[in-house]
């Protein structure tokens, strides 16, 4: 109860300062001072923001699935991903470092604090994997490729959410593949450290390898 | 992890830490334990009703929630033009209550006829008490002469509903000739999914390609622009020869006499402004205005169709009657189904708030919506858009958003992914309101 009164307290000032707050986009300080004089001429118009994270969180849903668990095949679950993860790649889709169709757009209408208020929702909820099979011996391959070349980084068979990267065990398997080919066409930022490894899973095991590793993680719970 | 996000990212862990707290730590809303029982009662099981009911309850499991939906299959309009030209069965689009039923929802099969001020009533001779009522009741139809709902489930299809009529506009095509004529009959603004009827043009130019390449389908619009309008002419041209003599579309236009003014289910025959256009299958796209109830509710204005608060899609008609979807007028959003489930949340976000006496708190709208130009190749495009409330309440402002790019050759890939993401949003989308 002093928990409830505490965060309803909490969530109203937030509110009144996110009200008072007008702002459409975040202008970089040097965009806002060269933006100045156009801005005198037509101000933009005032906007109500501070919405809560729930809130701000319910405008993902409709494409990530209800609370952040995709039913869809080419789209990712965003739930109980760690929040520093979901920050990251929401700023990356913003500033155009990882290539999109629809991210981009939209990420740009979100302010810093909204997009840890809506990561931070989502780090809260539980991630459940979709129900996805493959044959045992493509299995078994990618198993083997994910602990030679991968298991550094992604620990726990892909599962864990705190190892800052995002939890590909139970990702539906269409997106994986998509995401990894940006990887390997630079459309994404991608570490050295991943680099290396996944030109060496490529140059010894071939796509082949990379597709039962993907698999392995669809796989997993 | 790059380290150029790493001072900021550790600086608004401690700024944001106030925020991120009670935005995590409990649900969307506080209700109030000790409060009797409110009632809601939703009026309407498409996307914005049932998306309503569904975050009510959701976030206040304490409020009585009924939903009352004449039929117990919906039908999506969006996707609905996959069966038209075969890509799809019309199973596909279906969804049923059993999912809302699951999650402690009242669902009543009945026809609403009038909306008292405290009870909704019903065809079925049923009185069903609210403190708050959502209305969500989709569009109406002004047919021109000639076209009728009656014509419509026989022989001149709008489809703009899905369901029979859809399956109709598949047979009709179907069984048509190679070497014929098809007529698409697009509407005045505002209408429900302003890029359907291209959608539309683009599909069935895509089956007539594939299966009878001598026929052509006709677009006569009253209107001498439309939604993503240069994707779709684009598409056109790299598909469907659009601006060639062989083009399978002829698109024409308001200037050019678009504007449909009768058509004869007899002879076949749609009167246009300046020509007269004979075909082998005609669908019309009448002009829209809110769903029947909303007018017999008293919801509506002028213009036909439904003002609202948009912080809380409460009627400035009738107080404690909140319209959401098609029907209401959320100025600055699209008339489309992700915009009706948007406003739902939303919506249901403030009716929340409203009956555990606490002012609403702030909102955030969002669309999406994607087109398929062709299957073969796959080409599908989108516009998305993020969207805030101006501080005086006077339109629901875009903040971010825009269209697929057109043009650059790399955009070929990013294209195809665009259909697969259709899909998938498919998916999301009516799990997300109908628990399906």
């Amino acid at each position: 109860m002093q928990l409830k009164t505490f965060a309803v307290s909490a969530l109203a000032a937030a509110i009144m300062v996110g009200c008072a707050s007008q702002q459409p986009a975040e202008p970089t300080k040097a965009k806002a001072k060269a933006a100045a004089p156009v801005a005198a001429k037509k101000a933009p118009p005032k906007v109500i923001s501070g919405a809560s994270g729930a809130m701000l969180a319910s405008t993902c849903e409709g494409c990530h699935g209800t609370d952040g668990i995709s039913d869809g095949p080419a789209t990712p679950s965003i739930a109980g991903m760690s929040e520093d993860y979901l920050v990251e790649v929401m700023e990356e889709f913003r500033d155009g470092d990882t290539k999109s169709t629809v991210m981009g757009r939209v990420a740009k209408g979100y302010t810093e604090e909204e997009i840890v208020a809506m990561s931070a929702y989502y780090a809260n909820i539980e991630y459940r994997g979709a129900s996805q099979s493959a044959d045992a011996t493509k299995l078994a391959k990618g198993e083997q490729l994910h602990n030679k070349y991968c298991e550094k980084c992604h620990h726990e068979a892909g599962g864990d959410a705190t190892d800052d990267s995002g939890i590909l065990a139970g990702q539906w398997t269409p997106y994986l593949h998509y995401t990894m080919e940006d990887f390997i066409n630079g459309d994404r930022d991608i570490s050295r450290k991943m680099k290396k490894k996944l030109d060496q899973l490529l140059a010894d095991e071939g796509h082949a390898g990379l597709d039962a590793v993907i698999s392995y993680y669809g796989s997993q719970k | 992890m790059s380290t150029k996000h790493f001072n900021r990212r550790n600086f608004l862990k401690v700024s944001g830490g106030t925020l991120g707290a009670a935005a995590a730590g409990f649900s969307l809303y506080t209700p109030s334990a000790s409060a009797a029982k409110a009632r809601v009662v939703v009026v309407g099981g498409g996307m914005g009703g049932a998306t309503a009911a569904r975050y009510i309850k959701k976030g206040d499991p304490s409020i009585d929630v009924t939903l009352v939906e004449a039929n117990p299959t919906y039908h999506s309009c969006f996707m609905s033009n996959f069966v038209v030209v075969g890509e799809r069965k019309l199973d596909y689009l279906a969804h049923g209550y059993d999912g809302l039923k699951a999650e402690g929802i009242n669902v009543v099969y009945d026809r609403v006829i009038g909306i008292d001020d405290n009870a909704v009533k019903t065809a079925g001779g049923k009185s069903l008490p609210f403190d708050r009522c959502v209305v969500s009741p989709g569009v109406g139809f002004k047919f021109i002469e000639g076209h009728s709902e009656e014509v419509a489930n026989t022989t001149i299809t709008h489809a703009w509903k899905a369901g029979k009529q859809t399956q109709i506009f598949h047979d009709q095509l179907a069984a048509m000739k190679d070497g014929g004529t098809v007529i698409i009959g697009a509407p005045r603004n505002p209408f429900r999914c302003p890029p359907g009827p291209y959608e539309r043009t683009s599909l069935v130019a895509g089956y007539l390609k594939k299966h009878k390449p001598k026929s052509k389908v006709i677009v006569l619009d009253p209107k001498d622009k439309f939604s993503k309008f240069g994707l779709f002419t684009e598409g056109w041209r790299n598909h469907y020869g659009y601006g060639t003599d062989d083009s399978l579309i002829t698109w024409v236009k308001g200037a050019e006499g678009g504007a449909l003014e009768a058509v004869d289910a007899d002879t076949m025959t749609v009167s246009a402004e300046i020509e007269e256009f004979t075909a082998d299958v005609i669908n019309i796209i009448p002009d829209q205005k809110a769903g029947a109830i909303a007018f017999t509710a008293g919801l509506v204005d002028d213009s036909g169709w439904c003002p609202v608060n948009l912080h809380t899609f409460e009627s400035t008609l009738r107080k404690n009657i909140h319209v959401i979807g098609d029907a209401s007028q959320a100025k600055g959003m699209p008339k489309s189904g992700y915009a009706a489930s948007s406003e739902a949340k939303v919506c249901a976000a403030g009716i929340i708030a409203l009956l555990n006496g606490h002012t609403p708190g702030s909102p955030a709208y969002v669309n999406t919506c994607y087109s398929v130009i062709s299957f073969e190749p796959k080409d599908g495009i989108s516009v998305a858009a993020i969207y805030k409330l101006r501080a005086d309440g006077s339109k629901i402002q875009k903040m971010s958003g825009g269209l697929t790019p057109s043009g650059d050759k790399r955009n070929a890939a990013n294209r195809a992914r665009e259909v697969d993401y259709a899909l998938s949003w498919y998916e999301n989308i009516t799990s997300n309101t109908f628990n399906d």
